[in-house]
């Protein structure tokens, strides 16, 4: 798998002639909408409280350490380190061709603030925990997927 | 929290039934309950009319196919059963919170026989789905239009149950320095065990060899670390036991855990009980991936923290004539997936002596039951009457 950058900085999956992912639409909820367009603007935005800054993911109306309704999404770097992975070697979804890795990151904002998503941009086989990555985007009209690729790359 | 209350020692599991069970039976589900239960009530030395209590998991649910086989008034239509009490949910503490429910209502003075019954058709389903991947994917076909609620947050990116499956291994393999070759014996000890249990899926031998080489499916999860769907259905009959005593083969329900975690589900459930892990004389740890077996070994104190691994490793630790025997009768990896009712079936026939050719001895007098896993976790503490 490759990536091509697109002039608005946007990342999407080129598979090089392969079947392209047909990735599953979430259905988008008022908390998690910020979630999957800010990629648009090249953001990875993440759910905070404004009264006691707890970064919450999944996105959701109330913090759970301190019960604020005051939750809003802020941006993040998009940085963070594979805290687990598998490798998945088969194809359960039609439009979803294994091999692909599932990974649960943990974004460098917040110890145990942690996402699932995939690794792209380099060969399953090469993926570790604690790998420094950085996230990118595939895009399906209004959604942009966050992805992560290699911090290096 | 003190262990006041004592809601476990007023019930009993007074009866247990099972179906047949196996690989597209293709069998009404009702017709599996049926016989579960009658089978059940029977051993109980009870006629249908005097169950007056009914819980079940999960209840008539939409769900993935073949996932919720019967439900609380099919079954009570199905039998005649005039209910003083019932329930059917998802929402409890693992699968096995339905007997959890059971006991509390019969505790309780709400009714006095509850039928507790699990019936799974994913097997005869998953062909009439026409696709392997519709228990997992969900109903209709191999790719579902909407990712809503918690599949939100996994769908979009291809990660289904096997991948948490293969990310709880890894996770645990780089925490602990475990490896396949030390995981591969909750899978190859199940088998062996599974050539005693002749209700058991898979019976033919399976070698670690054969673990190490098999089919990757989220790597570092192989295919012998999933469990298996099935058709079937099992039921035990919950009563109180101030009105079966006297009765042969009857279990004690020594201490409930049904706390949210593995962890918090096992200090739960010492927390309510003089007896200790080194008491358990058979495990019955809920195997849907053999890694979560592991973390129930642990939690409960049946192997130390983080040594998991290094515990079963060579399998002795875990063998039937070991200090901890481990799916006696073959657990979800070879006897199929009963979803925890399984498990909890297998320790009531040890707790009596019922093993037959997988019979651990001398005969066990306690029982762990652990199932689920994440936040979804119940265990039970079972004693021979």
């Amino acid at each position: 798998m490759t990536l091509s950058e697109h002039r608005d900085g946007e990342v999407s999956e080129d598979r090089d002639g392969e079947v392209e992912i047909e990735r599953i639409p979430p259905v988008v909820t008022p908390s998690s909408i910020d979630f999957w367009t800010a990629g648009a603007a090249g953001e990875l935005r993440i759910a905070r409280c404004q009264r006691c800054a707890l970064f919450i993911h999944p996105p959701a109306p109330y913090c759970p350490a301190c019960r604020s309704g005051d939750v809003n999404t802020e941006p993040v770097s998009g940085e963070g380190t594979v805290y687990s992975f598998a490798i998945e070697r088969y194809t359960w979804i039609a439009g979803f061709p294994a091999p692909y890795v599932v990974a649960e990151i943990e974004l460098v904002e917040q110890e145990s603030l942690r996402l699932h998503s995939n690794i792209v941009g380099c060969r399953p086989e090469s993926v570790f925990i604690g790998m420094e990555v950085k996230v990118c985007f595939a895009r399906d009209g209004e959604i942009y997927f966050p992805l992560f690729q290699p911090a290096n790359t | 929290m003190e262990p006041s209350a004592d809601i476990e020692r007023v019930a009993v599991i007074r009866g247990v039934g099972m179906s047949r069970t196996g690989r597209r039976l293709h069998a009404d589900p009702l017709q599996l309950t049926g016989e579960a239960a009658l089978a059940a009530i029977g051993d109980a030395g009870l006629d249908p009319a005097q169950i007056d209590g009914v819980a079940t998991y999960p209840g008539a649910m939409g769900s993935t196919p073949g996932m919720s086989g019967a439900g609380v008034f099919e079954v009570a239509g199905l039998l005649g059963l005039d209910l003083r009490w019932f329930t059917g949910g998802s929402e409890v503490p693992g699968q096995l919170g339905s007997v959890v429910n059971a006991v509390l209502a019969v505790a309780g003075g709400l009714c006095r026989h509850v039928l507790c019954f699990r019936t799974v058709y994913e097997s005869t389903a998953q062909e009439q789905a026409g696709s392997r991947a519709s228990t997992l994917t969900g109903p209709g076909s191999s790719r579902p239009m909407r990712a809503d609620g918690i599949r939100e947050w996994t769908l979009p990116f291809g990660a289904l149950h096997t991948s948490f499956g293969g990310l709880e291994t890894r996770r645990y393999f780089h925490e602990t320095g475990g490896g396949r070759e030390q995981l591969g014996q909750i899978a190859v000890t199940a088998r062996r065990n599974a050539a005693g249990n002749e209700a058991a899926l898979y019976r033919e031998p399976l070698s670690l060899e054969d673990y190490l080489s098999s089919r990757m499916i989220s790597e570092p999860l192989c295919l012998y670390d999933c469990d298996v769907p099935i058709d079937g259905s099992i039921a035990f009959v919950v009563s109180r036991r101030s009105e079966s005593v006297g009765r042969s083969g009857i279990v004690g329900i020594e201490a409930i855990g049904s706390a949210a975690g593995m962890q918090a589900a096992a200090d739960m459930l010492w927390s309510r009980t003089t007896l200790a892990p080194g008491d358990v004389g058979v495990a019955e740890l809920y195997d849907g991936f053999s890694i979560l077996a592991v973390q129930w070994l642990e939690a409960l104190g049946l192997c130390p923290r983080g040594q998991g691994a290094a515990f079963i490793e060579g399998g002795h630790n875990i063998a039937l004539d070991g200090p901890v025997p481990l799916s006696t009768g073959g657990g979800q990896l070879s006897a199929g997936r009963m979803h925890g009712y399984g498990h909890l079936y297998e320790a009531c026939l040890q707790l009596r002596g019922h093993g037959g050719d997988r019979q651990v001895r001398p005969l066990p007098e306690v029982a762990a039951v652990s199932n689920g896993a994440g936040g979804f976790t119940g265990c039970l503490l079972l004693s021979a009457l």
